[in-house]
């Protein structure tokens, strides 16, 4: 390594620093600014030059807006229906990974590219028959419309499998040879083994389901089925509703993923990173 | 001997008889394999089956079709859809915006990306404070952007045009001119996409051999020559995979227009997804929007193949 004076070093990383810290704050002064306006009163946000530091905490405007919209139901229904599609999905995508990467049967390449067929195929060419099918089904404004349809996955069952066929083979014999059935040896070794894998299907599963929009506003027309999502976008709508209100009501509706992000920060763009093929 | 005779008859046929009954059993258990492997793909074929496979095929059958106002076929039409695309000015437009949308969106938030995943490949003390940062709109999802946004672009009470002002620019009518409103939803877009660009680059570049640096640096390179000679091509495939994520995921944006613009002004920010929404579900022409969905279909299936084609070929190279 090629010696940088020390003064020079110095200026050089309070120069770096002054970049990263300007791009930061250009980066999350979105959010920054929606917290902002959270805090803000009636008066406030309509003052000119804008208000861009709150001068008090009050809580007023999230009392609003979970008090004016039913806020609280529509989370409640986002988390249902991303927990049912995370659970579903979790299930088929290691029963499925299970057969690709421990049973040797006819036609297991054929199986196979017809699951990752599924990941070249946009939602938007099968949308609208799926929404005649739930009108059909009358799952309009039922969980069982907003989580049947994503019940399955193609990218998901992908990267277990990549996962599972890293577990030794060896292991599969012996578990045999001891007379263990297939079921058995998914439940109480293949799992187990595969609990960072499953995590980051999990909370991409999760997080992708919590933030749809299209098909949500298809097929929930009762304000008690709504999605957060859905919810949140119609309260910008209503006259009653200041940008204050609005603004609480996204921080809210943010913090879980939020949360998610931070807690399982790694999880996460591990599956971000090999799930971005499906766009 | 006649003893030694029968043995190896008996050892014969029942060689032969073991042999039948191995070839049997060989067959009952492959046959027993597939109907257990079965068992396991039975759930996720049955969901891609009905939700996926059969859709499709009734995409391709309703875009054939002229349809009562509830989506049932009525008389087929063979490619009259197809011809209204192209004769009427609905899918022209939408086609063409969606595009220019494409080329406002996509080469900026690489761009964008690679710039914030070199800030955050710096070996500095807390980068990875930084790196959250920058990957923080991985966590926003497009419905909360776009109200954010909307926020900011606001005529009289956003703080972007006042921020602006502060440095001399004038006030910009972001959404409400024919003009400005497709960048400024590009803009939204740009955002939300950028911590996606950003980790997976930086994921990239973190799999760059340290040596290739080192050597580089023995034979006097500066920063520059590295960046240039080692980390760009070095990069070259995650910069196509990403430029055909970033299409895909362009061409199919819908929240930020259905949030902030609902396809106007002057149909302007009409993209193609939210045509095809507006088409079967206010319009009830559901004939005319599966025919979109399919040109839709077409062009994505186009992306993947070539990135199928160029990417998946040079990542298996390396």
């Amino acid at each position: 390594m090629k010696a940088t004076p020390k003064p020079l070093r110095i200026l050089r990383d309070a120069l770096l620093y002054l970049i990263l810290i300007l791009a930061a704050a250009i980066i999350i002064y979105p959010i920054y600014s929606t917290i902002n306006i959270s805090f803000l009163n009636d008066s406030e946000i309509a003052s000119f030059p804008p208000k861009l530091f709150p001068s008090t905490f009050e809580l007023t405007n999230f009392q609003r807006a979970l008090e004016q919209a039913p806020l609280a139901r529509y989370l409640l229904n986002s988390i249902i229906q991303s927990s049912l599609v995370m659970m579903g999905q979790l299930l088929t995508a290691s029963m499925a990974a299970y057969a690709f990467s421990f049973i040797n049967f006819k036609w297991k390449n054929f199986f196979f590219l017809v699951f990752l067929s599924t990941m070249m195929i946009p939602w938007e060419a099968t949308i609208i028959p799926n929404y005649l099918t739930i009108r059909q089904l009358d799952w309009t404004d039922t969980y069982l419309g907003l989580a049947v349809p994503f019940l399955a996955t193609g990218f998901g069952t992908f990267l277990l499998r990549q996962f599972f066929l890293k577990i030794p083979h060896d292991l599969y014999d012996a578990a045999f040879i001891d007379g263990c059935s297939h079921l058995r040896f998914l439940t109480t070794i293949v799992l187990p083994l595969a609990r960072p894998a499953l995590g980051t299907l999990a909370v991409y599963s999760f997080l992708q389901t919590y933030n749809q929009y299209l098909w949500p506003l298809l097929i929930t027309n009762d304000e008690s089925m709504r999605t957060v999502q859905i919810g949140i976008s119609l309260l910008q709508d209503e006259e009653r509703m200041l940008f204050n209100n609005v603004m609480a009501g996204v921080v809210l509706i943010l913090l879980p993923t939020m949360f998610l992000f931070i807690v399982s920060n790694k999880q996460l763009i591990r599956g971000l990173t090999a799930g971005a093929v499906k766009g | 001997m006649a003893e030694t005779n029968q043995l190896s008859v008996r050892n014969q046929s029942g060689g032969f008889l073991g042999n039948r009954f191995r070839l049997t059993g060989v067959q009952k258990r492959e046959t027993k394999k597939f109907i257990v492997a079965m068992l396991f793909l039975l759930p996720s074929l049955f969901i891609f089956t009905t939700f996926t496979f059969i859709p499709l095929v009734r995409t391709i059958s309703l875009s054939t079709y002229l349809t009562d106002p509830i989506g049932r076929p009525t008389v087929f039409a063979g490619l009259l859809q197809y011809e209204r695309l192209f004769s009427t000015t609905t899918f022209i437009n939408s086609f063409s915006r969606s595009t220019l949308f494409v080329l406002y969106t996509v080469p900026t938030t690489i761009i964008l990306g690679l710039l914030l995943a070199l800030l955050g490949n710096l070996r500095l003390k807390r980068i990875s404070i930084f790196r959250v940062f920058f990957s923080s709109t991985i966590a926003v999802s497009g419905a909360t952007a776009s109200l954010m946004f909307l926020y900011l672009f606001h005529p009289t009470i956003g703080s972007l045009n006042y921020l602006l002002g502060l440095v001399g620019i004038e006030p910009i009518e972001w959404l409400i001119k024919e003009s400005s409103a497709l960048p400024s939803v590009a803009m939204t877009s740009i955002w939300l996409q950028l911590g996606l660009n950003t980790v997976i680059l930086l994921a990239a570049m973190q799999g760059i051999p340290e040596e290739l640096y080192e050597s580089a640096m023995i034979d006097g390179a500066n920063s520059w020559n590295k960046f240039i000679h080692i980390t760009i091509p070095f990069l070259s495939s995650t910069f196509f995979f990403l430029l055909v994520v970033d299409m895909l995921a362009s061409f199919q944006t819908f929240t930020p227009i259905h949030i902030m613009t609902s396809g106007g002004p002057m149909d302007s920010t009409n993209l193609l997804v939210y045509s095809i929404y507006r088409e079967f579900y206010f319009n009830g022409k559901y004939g005319f929007a599966a025919a979109q969905s399919i040109m839709l279909f077409l062009v994505m299936l186009v992306l993947t193949i070539i990135q199928f084609v160029f990417v998946e070929r040079k990542v298996f190279y390396e």
